[in-house]
């Protein structure tokens, strides 16, 4: 099995220690190192503006910062969060990282094209960060007009232009990511034998390429109106401002598929692994996969209930939204079949596992309450929504992330780091992020608004404690940072496969050399093929 | 591995069909078909004239008739997608209405 | 094969890999492509719904003429960029570089042709924002139908920008002898994109010139 590593071993970090060539590496490797570097600030970013909005909603009264001001807090929280933190995250560091090495080939389809996504994606970044420190937006995440076509007086369009120059880089990385599942699959690595990480690595890509190019012209739109004052959504010349929603939403709410369904990938290899078991019903979770990517394009219209969008269109989409909630239920009913009579070990990544399960599952079923038409009027734009996404979104694909984070990184770095820290800070993450985010669904409930900097007073109490809840979980977020760079440096040498986990990934050294395998394996074996480890046999 | 060869009389046939369609679209567009406010009839005409025009260009120019099935399902795809893109859209729309409020879009 | 014509990139196994890949890669991109145009014919499907009378107003200001002038030069440049391909298919150098020069020719001709019908729009003040100025009932509607015109064909212009520059590239590989029956990739896939924004314009041209010429 895992042997112990040769240090002076030629590998896809030491190979050459130039800037030069990681600012020009065409290694999957290096890049998705890159782009850990690159969300891991922005994360940084977006959190210090949730800081001050928490901070800000310590009392009822507006006393830290003016409205316009809030608004530019919220507003760059949400872009930075979703635009460069979420919606590249894993499958821009961990997808990179391993989709060739899963299936056995040397490198993504296209290397160059994955290099100029990242310079692409940078190149939008600090669009959006000279807009933020000239001024910043106050338009919201969503750009809604005539808001943001016509009355606002901030840097729209530099940050539209921003966000337009990112959702390139993410389609670069989708079209690589379809052409390599498709193309470059090993010797007898046939589609039901991928890792179920690949499946939702797929899906995401299909994602990235329909709906992205949707919200590019949508914002392209808005800044051409804003910049050359040619009328598109604007209503004194007959525009309609819901006709921005609807091209909007088309995106954007497939991008919260983006960002979920890595996670689920990641889900399926640790809870596979740390319960030594197949995962129960594959065929199942690799189809619900698919199944998410496409209904999750038809149900866009449940953002726009009160929107004065008609009627019966509500009556669809809150059907259909229903329905796309179907898969996502499969896949947890398959984790946790898949946990039964396993053989359960309580190692980091499994803590996260199980984060994500319990918490995903209270998101995923807020957003059943959401859906359903005659409840939405009464929670819409109140804090029961902001409560729902950030369930998912951090319970959910934080969680994920952070747990396939913590599963890879022996590949990654060729180090493990201590392992107790790692389960106390989950734990610390765990308990921070309930503390943050359930009053917020009573607050909801109660009517309290988002968006707002002021509230009644009788809402003081359960602000308190998510902004007591959102230290703990700021906590729960350094502590990783710390330990994990320390461990580059100190960690233990971890073997090719310290987790005795199946897949190719760990049939190479940690960290892997610089074209992921001696020779092209072949693969003669189905996934998750932990019953006849046991049995003493190898792929 | 590649496609063969097309032969230079099928390319210069289906241009030359092109040609004719282009020619056969703008002459309709003269006619009133009928269909109401919207024309209807003359937009159906014009959207199917189109529609063949381009599955000549995609089938012969652009190799489709000669690939793969996996190429015939990327570009079976990305219609579909168009498509569910604009009839959801049209359908809240076409549906405003169907419960008339005073001042609504549609009035 | 010879070793440097066959030229596979070091992640592919073998040419025929290469060449699959890089074709399947280019229908990934024109996906994206449908649906960035599939945007615009979606607004522009919404607003002619409710307002049919000032956008059949503003399409009988376009002219006609340039209109069907140019979807005829656009086919022609279908027609000869399929044959540049099948050139560089058939190692028929002289074949390839005709017809990538007819191709980028008739280019060219497409975007002088969209310059000057511009510069009309520009005269007679149809051009939406302050300066628009129209007669008739319609007029303050007719503004959007004007902004789609330009962003539909202001964007597509813009990706036949980009596909000269792409074609005066391949020219200068097929100058070279860059292409033959083994390795014609490039072409093949530069093809692909040249023939899609053909396509577009196939459903430009009715979409825009032709809403109610009856009337």
């Amino acid at each position: 099995m895992s042997d112990a590593p040769h240090e002076p071993r030629q590998h896809y970090l030491n190979c050459d220690y130039s800037v030069r060539s990681w600012l020009l590496t065409t290694d999957h490797k290096r890049i998705g190192i890159l782009y850990l570097v690159s969300i891991s600030a922005f994360f940084v970013l977006g959190g210090v503006m949730a800081g001050l909005l928490r901070l800000e909603l310590l009392t009822p009264h507006g006393d830290l910062v003016q409205a316009e001001t809030y608004n530019k807090f919220f507003t760059m929280h949400g872009i930075t969060m979703i635009f460069f933190f979420l919606i590249p995250s894993i499958p821009a560091v961990l997808g990179n990282f391993l989709v060739p090495i899963m299936i056995g080939a040397r490198d993504l389809a296209f290397p160059k094209i994955n290099l100029l996504s990242w310079y692409v994606y940078t190149l939008g970044a600090a669009f959006t960060v000279v807009a933020m420190v000239t001024g910043g937006v106050d338009t919201g995440w969503t750009f809604y007009t005539p808001y943001s076509s016509t009355y606002a007086n901030t840097n729209v369009i530099l940050t539209a232009l921003g966000v337009f120059i990112t959702g390139f880089s993410s389609i670069l990385t989708g079209l690589n990511f379809v052409v390599t599942i498709h193309k470059m699959r090993a010797p007898g690595l046939t589609w039901f034998r991928l890792p179920l990480f690949i499946w939702a690595h797929y899906a995401t890509a299909l994602i990235m390429l329909l709906g992205t190019p949707v919200v590019a012209i949508t914002i392209l739109l808005v800044a051409l109106e804003r910049g050359l004052g040619i009328g598109i959504f604007d209503p004194a010349i007959g525009g309609d401002p819901v006709l921005f929603q609807h091209l909007f939403w088309f995106y954007s709410h497939p991008a919260v598929y983006i960002m979920i369904l890595p996670s689920m990938g990641v889900m399926s290899e640790l809870v596979a692994c740390f319960s030594r078991k197949r995962v129960f019903g594959y065929a199942f979770v690799a189809g619900s996969s698919m199944a998410i990517a496409v209904l999750g394009f038809l149900v866009w219209g449940h953002h726009m209930f009160v929107s004065s969008q008609s009627m019966y269109a509500g009556i669809i989409f809150s059907l259909l939204s229903f329905l796309v909630a179907i898969p996502s239920a499969v896949k947890v009913f398959n984790w946790t079949a898949t946990m039964y009579k396993g053989s359960i070990s309580l190692q980091t990544p499994m803590l996260y596992a199980f984060g994500f399960v319990g918490l995903f599952t209270i998101g995923g079923l807020t957003g059943l309450f959401l859906a359903t038409l005659a409840v939405d009027v009464h929670v819409h734009d109140t804090y029961f929504v902001v409560a729902h996404f950030h369930y998912i979104m951090v319970g959910g694909a934080i969680m994920g992330f952070l747990g396939g984070l913590h599963f890879w990184w022996p590949k990654i770095t060729g180090r493990m780091y201590p392992d107790a820290w790692g389960r106390l800070a989950a734990v610390i993450l765990f308990v921070g992020f309930n503390m943050t985010f359930f009053p917020q669904f009573v607050l909801g409930f109660l009517g309290m608004p988002r968006r707002y900097h002021v509230y009644p007073p009788e809402f003081q109490m359960l602000n308190v404690l998510s902004t007591a809840g959102a230290v703990i979980l700021g906590l729960g977020y350094v502590l990783p940072a710390l330990y994990l760079a320390w461990s580059i440096f100190k960690g233990k040498p971890a073997g090719d496969n310290p987790w005795g986990a199946t897949g190719l990934e760990w049939h190479t050294p940690s960290p892997p050399p610089t074209f992921n395998f001696e020779q092209t394996p072949v693969v003669r074996e189905e996934a998750y093929a932990y019953d006849s480890q046991l049995e003493g046999h190898r792929v | 591995m590649t496609h063969p060869t097309v032969p230079l009389r099928r390319y210069v046939g289906i241009f030359a069909a092109l040609i004719l369609l282009t020619g056969l679209t703008v002459v309709i567009a003269f006619f009133d078909l009928g269909g109401g406010r919207l024309h209807a009839l003359n937009a159906i005409a014009a959207i199917t004239i189109a529609v063949t025009k381009a599955l000549l260009v995609v089938l012969y120019f652009m190799h489709v008739r000669y690939s793969s099935r996996l190429t015939w399902i990327f570009v079976g795809a990305g219609v579909f997608w168009f498509v569910i893109m604009i009839v959801l859209t049209l359908a809240d729309y076409l549906s405003r209405g169907w419960f008339p409020t005073p001042g609504s879009w549609s009035s | 094969m010879s070793e440097h014509s066959a030229q596979v990139a070091h992640q592919f196994d073998d040419a025929t890999q290469q060449y699959e890949a890089s074709t399947l890669g280019m229908w990934a991109f024109l996906i994206t492509e449908i649906m960035f145009f599939g945007g615009l014919f979606a607004g522009f499907f919404v607003y002619i719904l409710g307002h049919a009378a000032a956008f059949a107003e503003g399409s009988r200001h376009l002219d006609l003429a340039l209109g069907t002038v140019n979807t005829l030069v656009l086919l022609g440049s279908s027609l000869t960029m399929a044959l540049a391909v099948r050139g560089a298919q058939r190692g028929d150098r002289r074949g390839q570089v005709l017809f990538l020069v007819l191709t980028i020719i008739l280019g060219v001709a497409f975007l002088g042709i969209k310059g000057l019908e511009y510069a009309h729009k520009f005269e007679q003040h149809l051009v939406p924002g302050p300066l628009f100025r129209m007669e008739g009932p319609h007029a303050q509607s007719a503004q959007l139908f004007f902004s789609f015109y330009f962003a539909m064909t202001g964007v597509h212009a813009l990706h036949m920008i980009v596909g000269v520059g792409l074609l005066a590239w391949l020219l200068v590989n097929a100058l070279r002898g860059r292409y033959s029956a083994e390795y014609f990739t490039p072409v093949e896939v530069s093809g692909l994109y040249w023939h899609f924004v053909d396509v577009v314009w196939i459903f430009l041209f009715p979409t825009l010139y032709l809403v109610a010429r009856h009337v």
